[in-house]
């Protein structure tokens, strides 16, 4: 399990935030995104994943190619800082599934 | 990965949405939202215990939350009265922050079968502005940065001893 999906972790990496950046101006590839960046290809796409499963990115297939896409709602709401009062009723609200699983088991 | 808890508040609006599918029947989710035992539960965490002081789950009925941290001293106390208590299916009620400049909110839960052992939570809040609603959402991002700073002088004042 990936458990890399906090937002503003995923945005306290540079090369992440250099990504969302070049992604802003216009959808890209995986291969013209990584084209721009020294690091190597499978660093850059494990970037994308952590970006994706966040949803910063969105991917949209495009005839043969994926293109990345800004989720522009997405990183409205990081702006609005929204996202630790989303994470505290998340927080809360798996509790409340873990407690309920346990306690409908013991019944 | 999609994230299970969604919240939808639109700009200007004094209004928000919270949804969240769960993997229980639509009797569990409704009945930790009514047994006092299991509100404290889920909503204790590491920093903070909660305890329910009082739960009337009933038309006209009312409740107050308190909140204490590890050293035991109330964080806050939180209260506020039953319009709805539908089994099973809805709940109205207002909150209130006591000691807080948030005003008093309103909230409609509504607890939706999705399948025998699946259900989804929709929770609708209205607060008094647009303004007081944008505050309550800093809320924890404020909260974060004063544990961070509380952590931060927990260490400096062990370490100067």
């Amino acid at each position: 399990m990936n458990l890399r999906r906090d937002v503003f972790q995923a945005l306290a990496d540079p090369t992440r935030r250099a990504i969302l950046l070049l992604v802003a101006s216009q959808s890209m590839t995986a291969g013209a995104i990584a084209s721009n960046f020294d690091t190597a290809r499978p660093t850059v796409s494990k970037h994308l994943q952590i970006l994706t499963e966040c949803e910063l990115l969105e991917q949209k297939q495009n005839g043969r190619e994926i293109h990345y896409h800004i989720n522009a709602k997405k990183m409205k709401e990081v702006a609005d800082f929204i996202e630790p009062f989303r994470k505290m009723w998340d927080d809360r609200f798996n509790k409340l599934e873990t407690i309920m699983k346990e306690y409908k088991s013991k019944k | 990965m999609e994230q299970k808890t969604k919240i939808n508040a639109e700009e200007g609006k004094q209004e928000l949405v919270i949804t969240r599918e769960f993997d229980l029947p639509v009797e569990l989710l409704f009945k930790a939202h009514a047994d006092p035992d299991i509100i404290e539960q889920w909503m204790s965490n590491p920093y903070a215990t909660a305890k329910v002081l009082k739960f009337e789950g009933k038309k006209h009925g009312s409740y107050q939350l308190e909140s204490t941290d590890a050293q035991g001293k109330v964080v806050f106390r939180s209260n506020g009265v039953i319009h709805e208590f539908s089994l099973n299916k809805r709940i109205t009620r207002t909150f209130e922050l006591e000691n807080a400049p948030f005003g008093v909110q309103l909230e409609v839960y509504e607890f939706e079968p999705l399948t025998n052992g699946t259900s989804k939570l929709n929770m609708h809040v209205i607060y008094e502005s647009v303004a007081q609603r944008d505050q309550v959402l800093k809320l924890p991002f404020a909260q974060g940065i004063n544990l961070a700073h509380n952590r931060i002088q927990e260490i400096l004042n062990t370490s100067k001893k």
